[in-house]
């Protein structure tokens, strides 16, 4: 429960407490009850989506599964996971209505969980799923989560259960740079920067997967189950005519006791998930920590936010053109509400200020609207201030871009603009990113979108994301549209502009779904509002896992 | 009366040794510190660290483990008291308590013996002679023979002239060692050899003595108290009857159901005998009550301070040990017959560790676990150890004893179910959950107490297999027990996180997920240690709800249950599940692999296990899982060691034929001996096992072929 239990004193002084957020929220007014109830929609879509992926390939698949003395990747996460602990999953609808077939989860699951207080990036492949084998999409978020653990320096454990490379689309996941090679690069590459990396073989690992568990530093493989090999069965039999069951190629008993493929012998699943969680106890994580410490909780002990984050969900502006105050939001996620402003009466589109949660002090940067000259320097002078300080940044994006016009383009909002890109660009900080409406054009930029490799970006289900919005974007393109047919002599009748408007307009509103961004990884997670204070409090505890940095900007346009 | 003029011994006791161990030990040091008394406990290797020993202000190593070579070690103990300069010796019960040999030789070696005369315990410790001293004294005995002539043909002509059944018991010792029931001429043989061997075996002396079975026996009792200056009363009898491998479980004061005018004659029978024998200090005369004729008979006097001696002093309030030690002074009685008060009723409930599905075989192993009730004025617990001790082979297997009191036996019966079910051991097995069902028990709640009561009502008290509505009872509320261990297990993990390390917010609860409840799936075997057969496997699905309760699934079909917990103390929690909320102890322990969790609320107390088992031999293939049972490993036709002890005897050999129920070996723990029958006709095979050789619990003895 964060039931917020407002101190009787601190509440009849609000308005003269130094630092703590009023309420900021009217819960008589038609936005509020409006938000709340399409919220309610968006949130039970978002509900009945993750039902679905939650199960995985189906009945049929689960249940062969289960008939080999399986567990399902979640629940194979939940017994390495200390338990009682919680456990971030990461893109859960990737893939999300993305191949003609459905692909949930993207036939991977990803996340962080602790492991005797360790934390751990998890991978575990879905064999219920296409048999575990590599989508595009899949690769992406496999890749994903190694990025992840190799920034936040995560101990990686691959639960492999894999058919390898999907085959028909070879092409697309093969060859490229971030393809599947790049995951036994990362492999190496983590391992070399003594980040562990531990592969728990419980099912099939074909071909280039066998490389999943040959890369690790340790590597379990349960009897029966587990198999590894460059050639299943039936190749060999092509190739060769060596006719040999999967067991004798390349099970358990083969590669603990004389390839030496694999280092562990397990007895079954448990036993092997047991052994994962032991090598992680041996891992001795404390003496790689580097000497000079880092970003580290503060402080244990800290308060929950005076109001109920659970009216995050009334708060969301549905409509992104309703305007709110990004402090209600601050307000619910913040210890104790309290959030010390920086610069508020100068450049006041851009909200910053300093703020705990749980503990962890952070440098919040939130929009109030849309960016102008002084807000965009104010933002990065507040970006400066943090990475000198070595204070972790949340953005919290509500965008539809810069301030344009004459006006604004002769202050050189260009200028401005590219200096809070700079600053958001070089702080070596740890970066979250939510967005909790619009993210639109250069404003995605400069509040740290996808591009601007936050440590975690997450989405909340109303948000909307594209380089301009549907109408915006029918009215530049019918007028070039427009301007082309004229060149050419051609007539254009008004419905056919009406008509080419709306698709335009059509193809902007899906794209800009965050169905659309999560299917495609563009973001960690479409996450529920009320769920913000825990996911960013998660994120800040793995973020601040890795070694402080020192940041070096670059050069600023003055 | 003289006692009033008559001046006490200038030299009291200020320094006793207490020549014994467990709870009598650490019971008798109480009254002694209480007394100002300096105490002085002997221990053998195997009670290093027990109670006793901690209870008392000095203690003395007397020898290894075998009770013969350390408690029974005479010339050890005579050391140990000169050693410490104690004065006095209490030998408690058991062990010397009634050897007159030990009697005299602390009488020789100038300390004072805290009983009898050892005069009186050599007459009353020959079966046979007593029998002469009371009939001659006039007190009714049981028709038998009690001769020197020992032959088995003599004996077996004699046992006819007496009549079937007859019972055949040791002439020296007592707590049922060695005792045998013989309901017809063609047993007489292989039970008089055996009573012989078990009585040479505990005592020494293998002479037996016969006597008429009596059918529908009660055992009363009578405590005697005599002073050095020829007082002799009585402090009311004492019923025993409730017995299981003819030893008593529940005993109780004063007996149910009979008249003061009985009561007042069994008194002075009592007292007749006691004073036949020049008795003084503590003494109890047993008599069998035939309830068919209500005649009672003289068995024996029980010449030292009996196990149950509480229930009298419940009854009484007295303490009868500071009154062994005031006539151990020479002091005279404190109070004459007429000023001994009758105050209510009391039980008293043997706690065992034993196993009661196996026919209450004895079982050993550390009390994980142990929380007795709180005592109060009408609430006592006797007890020689605590929590992390071990039962071990070497000694009595009793835990502990309940007393309790009330007004009247209907308090006292209310009081005593109340305190069992709060009893909580964990560890090896008990009997608690038996002397639930006992004092549960119609019968014994209206008083219709005999010898053979569990014989009698095994039925209703040993869960019954052909009963499938009482199984499916049983079963349902094992399940439901399930469902709170598996919310309070899940509530431990939680905290034991929390506690051990710095708290961090991936530990805090309820446990996040994305878009989902976080939910973890809790296996259970029920161990269903009153049926013995098997156990139920409950798989139980837990979901953490945002709220901090936990959703309990058995099944996908049954509907869940919503439990809140919330600590209260180490073990303790108070339970809200389904709007009822209630305090329940969990208790847990590793084992064999297994998890080992008990739960006890309300009147419940359920035991299941929980695989962990995921051990880290290393050796590949020698990996060995548990399965649930471990006898299922052996070749079928495998017979196991039902307990652990000494093989004593090996009856066939290697090859043989033998008979379904065919004894085959002999097997002896606690001093008692257990039989290992052929279960099916055919040849023996694997029989390793050789006389005096130790084997443990469940390892395998031999094979049948059929």
């Amino acid at each position: 429960g964060n039931d917020p239990k407002p101190d009787p004193l601190r509440t009849l002084q609000k308005g003269f407490c130094v630092g703590v957020l009023p309420d900021g929220v009217e819960r008589n007014s038609e936005a509020f009850s409006s938000n709340s109830v399409a919220m309610e929609g968006i949130l039970s879509d978002l509900r009945s989506h993750i039902k679905k992926v939650l199960v995985g390939g189906g009945e049929e698949a689960v249940k062969r599964n289960t008939s080999r003395n399986k567990l399902l990747p979640r629940e194979r996460i939940d017994r390495l996971l200390d338990p009682g602990s919680s456990f971030l999953e990461l893109s859960q609808l990737a893939g999300h209505e993305l191949y003609e077939e459905p692909l949930p989860s993207g036939g991977i699951i990803t996340g962080i969980g602790p492991v005797h207080g360790h934390l751990c990036m998890f991978m575990a492949n879905d064999p219920t799923v296409k048999g575990g084998t590599y989508y595009p999409i899949t690769i992406k978020k496999h890749l994903r989560a190694q990025e992840i653990a190799a920034r936040c320096r995560l101990p990686c454990i691959y639960l492999v259960d894999s058919g390898g490379a999907y085959l028909p689309k070879q092409s697309e996941v093969f060859p490229d740079k971030e393809n599947f090679g790049r995951v036994f690069y990362n492999e190496s590459v983590m391992s070399s920067e003594g980040i562990p990396q531990i592969a728990i073989v419980l099912g099939s690992c074909t071909a280039g997967g066998a490389y999943i568990p040959a890369m690790a530093d340790e590597s379990v493989m349960v009897k029966g189950n587990g198999t590894i090999f460059l050639a299943g069965p039936p190749l060999v039999k092509a190739a060769t005519g060596e006719e040999v069951s999967a067991e004798d190629l390349g099970g358990a008993s083969v590669h603990c006791n004389v390839s030496g493929v694999s280092d562990y012998f397990a007895q079954d699943e448990l036993h092997g998930l047991a052994i994962g969680r032991n090598i992680v106890k041996n891992l001795h994580m404390a003496a790689k920590r580097e000497t000079k410490g880092t970003f580290g909780s503060e402080k244990l002990e800290y308060k929950e936010p005076l109001y109920d984050i659970n009216e995050l969900r009334s708060i969301a502006p549905v409509d992104h053109k309703q305007q709110f105050d990004v402090r209600s939001i601050i307000a619910r996620i913040v210890d104790g509400s309290e959030f010390d402003e920086f610069k508020k009466q100068y450049g006041t589109t851009l909200v910053t200020g300093f703020a705990r949660i749980y503990g962890q002090t952070v440098g919040i940067i939130g929009n109030n609207g849309i960016l102008f000259n002084e807000s965009a320097l104010k933002g990065a002078h507040f970006i400066e201030l943090c990475s000198q300080r070595k204070i972790p940044l949340v953005f919290l994006q509500n965008i539809t871009g810069f301030m344009v016009g004459s006006r604004s383009e002769a202050n050189g909002i260009a200028k401005s603009g590219a200096k809070m890109v700079m600053a958001v660009s070089c702080a070596k900080v740890p970066k979250i990113t939510i967005i909790t409406g619009a993210s639109f054009g250069a404003g995605n930029y400069a509040m740290c979108g996808r591009s601007y490799s936050p440590d975690f970006l997450f989405m909340w289900p109303n948000a909307r994301i594209g380089v301009m919005g549907g109408a915006q974007a029918a009215g530049v393109l019918s007028q070039i549209e427009r301007a082309t047919k004229k060149r050419q002599g051609i007539k254009w009748t008004e419905e056919e502009e009406e008509e080419f408007k709306k698709k335009t307009v059509d193809a902007y509103e899906r794209e800009a779904s965050p169905y659309f961004s999560t299917a495609r990884l563009w973001d960690d997670g479409v996450i529920d509002p009320s769920d913000t204070r825990k996911v960013l409090g998660l994120c800040l505890s793995a973020a601040s896992n890795r070694p402080l940095e020192d940041t070096r900007f670059g050069v600023f346009r003055m | 009366s003289g006692r009033d003029t008559i001046k006490p011994n200038e030299q009291c006791i200020e320094k006793v040794l207490v020549a014994n161990r467990g709870e009598i030990a650490c019971r008798i040091m109480r009254t002694a510190k209480r007394l100002g008394i300096q105490t002085v406990a002997v221990y053998s290797d195997a009670d290093r660290d027990s109670l006793h020993v901690k209870s008392a202000d000095e203690a003395v190593r007397i020898g290894p483990p075998p009770a013969r070579l350390s408690y029974l070690s005479g010339a050890a103990i005579m050391e140990a008291a000169a050693r410490t300069g104690a004065q006095a010796i209490h030998p408690g019960y058991g062990f010397s308590s009634e050897s007159s040999d030990f009697a005299q030789l602390c009488e020789d070696s100038g300390l004072t013996f805290i009983g009898p005369p050892a005069s009186a315990i050599r007459d009353m410790g020959d079966k046979s002679a007593s029998k002469r001293i009371m009939g001659a004294a006039g007190v009714p005995l049981v028709p038998g023979y009690h001769g020197h002539e020992q032959d088995i043909d003599h004996m077996k002509s004699e046992a006819g002239k007496i009549g079937y059944p007859i019972i055949i018991k040791p002439t020296h010792g007592g707590g049922g060692k060695g005792m045998r029931i013989v309901q017809s001429e063609k047993d007489f043989a292989d039970s008089f050899l055996g009573a012989q061997r078990e009585a040479a075996a505990s005592f020494g002396v293998n002479t037996i003595l016969l006597e008429k079975y009596i059918t529908r026996p009660r055992h009363i009792e009578v405590q005697v108290f005599g002073d050095k200056h020829g007082n002799v009363l009585h402090l009311y009898e004492r019923d025993c009857s409730v017995q299981r491998r003819h030893q008593k479980i529940i005993e109780e004061a004063p007996a149910p159901n009979i008249s003061e005018k009985f009561r007042a004659s069994l008194g002075q029978a009592a007292v007749s005998a006691a004073r036949a024998v020049g008795y003084y200090n503590a003494g109890t005369v047993e008599f069998i009550v035939d309830t068919e004729s209500d005649q009672f008979y003289f068995m024996e006097m029980n010449t030292r301070l009996q196990v149950e001696h509480p229930v009298t002093e419940m009854i009484v309030g007295q303490d009868l040990v500071e009154w062994q030690i005031r006539v151990a002074n020479g002091e005279p009685l404190p109070i004459s017959q007429a000023e001994v008060p009758l105050l209510g009723h009391a039980f008293e409930a043997r706690i065992y560790a034993e196993n009661v599905p196996k026919g209450f075989l004895p079982a050993t192993g550390v009390l994980n676990h142990y929380r007795p009730v709180a005592v109060s004025s009408s609430v006592r617990v006797e007890t020689g150890v605590e929590q992390g001790d071990t039962v071990s082979m070497h000694y009595d297997p009793m835990i502990a004893k309940l007393v309790v009191s009330g007004g009247n036996r209907g308090e006292a019966l209310v009081k005593l179910k109340d305190c069992l079910s709060n009893f909580q051991v964990a560890g090896v097995p008990t009997n608690i959950n038996f002397l639930q069902k006992l004092a549960s028990h119609k019968e014994f709640a209206v008083g219709n107490v005999e010898t053979h009561f569990i014989e009698h009502h095994k039925t209703d008290l040993f869960a019954d297999e052909s009963n499938p509505a009482a199984a499916d009872l049983a079963y349902k509320a094992a399940k439901h027990s399930a469902a709170l261990v598996a919310a309070c297990v899940s509530a431990i993990e939680h905290s034991a996180w929390n506690e051990r390390k710095l708290p961090s917010i991936w530990h805090s609860h309820p446990p996040f997920r994305v878009h989902h409840e976080a939910k973890q799936t809790i296996e259970l075997e029920w161990d269903n240690e009153c049926e013995g057969t098997g156990s139920n496997l409950v798989s139980l699905g837990v979901v953490y709800q945002s709220d901090g309760s936990y959703l309990i699934q058995e099944g996908d079909d049954s509907p869940s249950l919503e439990v809140r917990v919330t600590r209260a103390g180490n073990c303790g929690f108070r339970v809200e599940a389904a709007g009822l909320s209630m305090n329940v102890t969990i208790a847990a322990y590793l084992k064999d692999g297994y998890k080992h969790i008990h739960i006890w609320h309300g009147s419940e107390h359920h035991q299941f296990k929980q695989k962990v088992g995921i051990e880290f031999s290393g050796d590949e293939e020698g990996v060995q899982h548990r399965t649930s049972s471990e006898t299922s490993s052996h070749p079928p036709g495998t017979v196991v060691a039902p307990m652990a002890g000494l093989v004593v005897k090996v009856l066939v050999e290697n090859e043989a034929k033998v008979d379904q129920g065919q004894p085959v070996l002999v097997m002896e723990a606690m001093k008692m001996e257990h039989v290992v029958k052929a279960p099916s006709s055919g040849s023996i095979h694997d029989l390793k096992v050789k006389a005096g050789q130790q084997v443990s619990d469940g390892s395998a003895l031999f094979r049948i072929q059929g």
